[in-house]
């Protein structure tokens, strides 16, 4: 598990592109000119190879445009407007997928990040809209609220891992069914409904509780991105240069050798569980103050869910972990251009996202894909 | 049968882990194969068995080249190697465990033939007066019998050559007899045997032949008559102090006080029985026995991480029973965990991390909460250099390290502050002579420097080498504190049991 949550750059790189190759032919295969000049191969060649480039050509010409740099659109302002979209959904995945990196480098694996980023989210939209303050404190007891709500539901688990042994997988497995049924039932109550409907969904949160825009109404692109920046800085920090951060690693790396030493395992796990649920927490912020503003069971998404990968794919580091997001944020804004442009459905995109995943999670496939030489410890000489 | 191996090289990337190497070993007798941890024993016997492919030369079997491509191979061939982690299957029967791989069937269901097996345990048992049962299970064999469980099953496949690696590192010193005894029998009814091992002792009481290997090359061949300190030096390649050099010890006021310390798991089982000694500044007091009498719960009752049911240990007049692990620490005691790499270090964090993995949380290695870089990487620079640690970078994994350099690491992060007590678990287990010499040094130092030492150990050279008082430890009690020039016999007698030094005389 280790060993995959903490891959090198190389083998990730190699994964993507692995998979953007193997996705490549999935996009062949779905394109009906070239399925239609495939039988002919041998007798027009020209045409098989022909609509293979077209197909290919549309395919990842309609994924750049729709992720990063629309050419055809009339102001430089919508022309850059998918690379906004792709920042804008990459948001939520950073502050969720640091989390969950946390967790894996204090070996916790926290599958826990959906229920936490739910209970984030109601907590989050309660102060939103049942309180009614000033535009900066009612953004910040917002926020808090949302990461209290997810540290809360990180601190379950912990606590059950560090009292009873309970393993974390099962236990945050378990505590998404409950997350998801109690914010349902919560919008069948009536404080919880816009005034005179019965949709389970809640009233918008106050303006003054939402993020700012970055670049006015234009771009949904809001300060939380900036909060993400800076929240994969704190991350970097927290892991790499303080006490806290020391311990976790230790922990994660070398329980046995980490208690030795005076650390208090237990009091650990609960700590990391609880800073791992707050990241899930401001997650939920970014898309209940920011791009949802009401609160709904799919408020979420599958953010949890895919947060998991871009901690795999970035390696459970800060920094990798802010690329691997931008990736994922980028394929998601990419989704609607690809369905509409390239004629393709909509879940390639969650094909190439399961395949580098797959490539991930399997090293060994991938040094054999590429030929790269098994890895091998090297003693250091004896003296 | 002639098996030989002829310019055998083996490289792992830029290191060479062997560098063509001959060795002949012939029927009917013992060839001692004799090295540091490091210098590229285990490698050799690897590409032997068919675990490595060679990068150059050749191995004969009576004057044939053969390619072997895996163990199967290997085992077809005649040869058998008993592995220093023993590869047997717990839960198992002896006859299972004999049978496994190899297994054969009978009537029409295919059903294991498991009558034919334990008959060949018996038959090979009765044959070498090994004395193991067939039915018996593994898991509740002592090491000792496990072990020649490890050579029935070689010797079922009528291996003809065989690879002892570090055969004695788990047994007691009447187990080491017996097995020597046992090798004395194989090898008069024909069969080769290659024992590895880094122990002059064993080697100077059975080996035919021996050969010397440093740094991945053949440095030389020795008669068995070679002293101690001529193959000790062939091995290190210097001259090596076989003594510990240590003056007579001072001891001045009673350090550590254990009262009637009893540890009782969850299950019920009593490890630790009313045990009571003391521990005067500036004496070495070893605790020596076969491993899993007390010994573990002892350290770890003293460390803080179990907690005793009964009794009481008092560090200069302060209670620490009771006390967390990082009180404990504070409080004035250094602690060598007897596995090192599971408790003493976390081997993926670097050599400068593991030097403060206690101490992170202190001046002047961390401020309000924020680890200082520059400091620790002068401590760890520092340790480095007092403590001969053999690295390229503070910064390469503990786990890059030999045993030998990973264990300096963990001294050099526990003797780093004032100690009242040191306590140290098999401070040399499978470390090289070079190593051992340094530790000891090191230990002694400390002792003289006004520490009270503690030493566990189940390798009597050391426990009479380092200690000024000598406990055994037998079920869970102490069955005599002895002086340091008791006898091997008796030490050996106390350490299975026998309560008095009348009962052992």
């Amino acid at each position: 598990m280790r060993e995959i949550a903490e891959s090198s750059t190389l083998l990730i790189i190699l994964a993507i592109i692995a998979s953007l190759v193997l996705s490549g032919v999935l996009i062949l295969f779905a394109d009906e000119a070239f399925r239609t000049a495939l039988p002919y191969f041998f007798s027009r060649p020209a045409d098989t190879f022909h609509a293979m480039a077209d197909a290919l050509g549309t395919a990842y010409k309609a994924i750049w445009q729709g992720a990063i740099y629309n050419g055809g659109a009339a102001t430089f302002a919508a022309k850059i407007a998918p690379f906004m979209a792709t920042l804008t959904a990459a948001t939520p995945l950073i502050f969720a997928g640091l989390g969950i990196g946390i967790g894996f480098r204090a070996g916790m694996f926290n599958i826990g990040a959906q229920g936490q980023l739910l209970i984030g989210a109601t907590l989050g939209a309660m102060v939103g809209f049942m309180w009614h303050l000033p535009f900066p404190l009612h953004l910040i007891l917002a926020v808090v609220g949302c990461a209290l709500g997810g540290a809360v539901w990180g601190f379950i688990p912990g606590i059950l891992k560090a009292r009873t042994g309970a393993h974390e997988v099962i236990v945050t497995i378990m505590l998404n069914y409950i997350a998801l049924n109690l914010v349902g039932y919560l919008l069948s109550l009536e404080a919880f409904q816009r005034p005179g409907s019965d949709n389970p969904q809640s009233p918008a949160v106050d303006v003054n509780a939402q993020y700012p825009k970055l670049f006015g109404d234009q771009y949904s692109l809001s300060l939380a991105f900036v909060l993400a920046l800076v929240a994969a800085v704190f991350t970097w920090w927290l892991m790499e240069r303080s006490t806290l951060g020391f311990q976790f690693r230790a922990v994660g790396a070398n329980p046995s050798a980490a208690r030795t030493a005076g650390m208090k395992v237990p009091r650990v796990t609960v700590i990391v569980m609880v800073v791992a649920g707050a990241m899930s927490g401001l997650a939920a912020s970014a898309q209940i103050l920011g791009t949802q503003t009401s609160l709904t069971t799919g408020i979420a998404g599958s953010i949890g869910f895919d947060a998991i990968t871009v901690a795999l794919l970035g390696a459970s580091r800060p920094f990798g972990i802010v690329l691997a997001a931008i990736l994922f944020g980028g394929l998601k804004a990419a989704g609607p251009t690809l369905q509409v442009n390239a004629g393709l459905p909509i879940d390639i995109v969650l094909v190439i996202q399961s395949l580098i995943v797959l490539f991930i999670a399997a090293p060994p496939l991938i040094r054999f894909l590429f030929r790269l030489p098994t890895p091998r410890i090297v003693k250091e000489v004896t003296a | 049968m002639k098996l030989e191996l002829r310019g055998i090289t083996k490289r792992f990337g830029d290191f060479t882990a062997n560098d063509s190497i001959d060795l002949v070993i012939e029927s009917g007798t013992v060839h001692a194969l004799l090295g540091e941890n490091g210098a590229g024993k285990s490698t050799l016997m690897n590409v032997l068995f068919g675990l490595y492919d060679p990068d150059g030369g050749e191995i004969l079997i009576d004057d044939k080249p053969v390619d072997f491509d895996g163990p199967g191979d290997a085992m077809a061939a005649g040869i058998a190697m008993v592995h220093q982690h023993f590869m047997l299957v717990h839960p198992f029967t002896v006859a299972e465990n004999v049978m496994l791989g190899h297994e054969q069937v009978k009537g029409p269901f295919r059903l294991l033939n498991i009558d034919s097996a334990r008959e060949k345990v018996r038959e090979i048992s009765a044959r070498f007066g090994f004395n193991v049962d067939p039915d018996a299970v593994v898991a509740d064999l002592s090491v000792g019998a496990q072990q020649r469980v490890e050579i029935i099953k070689a010797l079922s496949q009528r291996a003809e050559v065989l690879i002892l690696d570090e055969p004695t590192a788990v047994l007691t010193p009447q187990e080491t007899d017996e097995l020597l005894e046992i090798v004395r029998q194989l090898r008069a009814s024909g069969t080769a045997i290659v024992l590895i091992t880094h122990k002059l002792r064993e080697v100077q009481a059975i080996a035919d032949t021996i050969t010397v290997i440093r740094r991945g090359k053949v440095v030389g061949t020795a008669e068995p008559t070679a002293s101690q300190e001529q193959l000790a030096s062939l091995m290190v390649g210097r001259a090596v102090l076989m003594k510990v050099d240590k003056k007579q010890a001072t001891p001045g006021e009673v350090m550590l006080t254990v009262e009637d310390l009893t540890v009782i798991d969850d299950i019920g089982v009593v490890h630790l029985n009313d045990v009571s000694f003391e521990v005067r500044a500036g004496e070495i007091f070893a605790i020596a026995g076969v491993q899993g009498n007390g010994q573990t719960e002892l350290t770890e009752a003293l460390l803080g991480g179990v907690v005793p049911k009964a009794g009481k240990a008092v560090l200069d007049g302060k209670q620490i029973t009771g006390l967390t692990i990082s009180e404990v620490l504070e409080s004035g005691i250094g602690f060598v965990p007897e596995d090192r790499t599971e408790d003493g270090l976390v081997s993926a964090f670097t050599i400068a991390n593991n030097i403060i993995l206690d101490q992170y949380n202190k001046a002047p290695y961390s401020k309000r909460g924020a680890l200082q870089p520059s400091v620790i990487e002068e401590a760890a620079n520092t340790a480095v250099e007092q403590f001969d640690i053999r690295t390229t970078s503070i910064f390469l994994t503990a786990g890059s390290l030999s045993g030998g350099n990973q264990q300096k690491v963990v001294l050099a992060r526990e003797l780093s502050r004032p100690l009242k007590l040191l306590i140290a678990s098999n401070p040399t287990r499978g470390l090289d002579v070079g190593s051992i010499e340094f530790v000891h040094k090191r230990i002694i130092q400390e002792r003289d420097g006004g520490a009270a030492v503690i030493i566990v150990s189940s390798e009597l050279d050391e426990v009479v080498a380092l200690a000024d008082r000598i406990a055994v430890m037998y079920h869970g009690q102490i069955v005599g504190i002895v002086p340091p020039d008791t006898s091997r016999d008796t030490l050996g007698l106390m350490m299975a049991g026998a309560h008095t030094m009348e009962d052992a005389a």
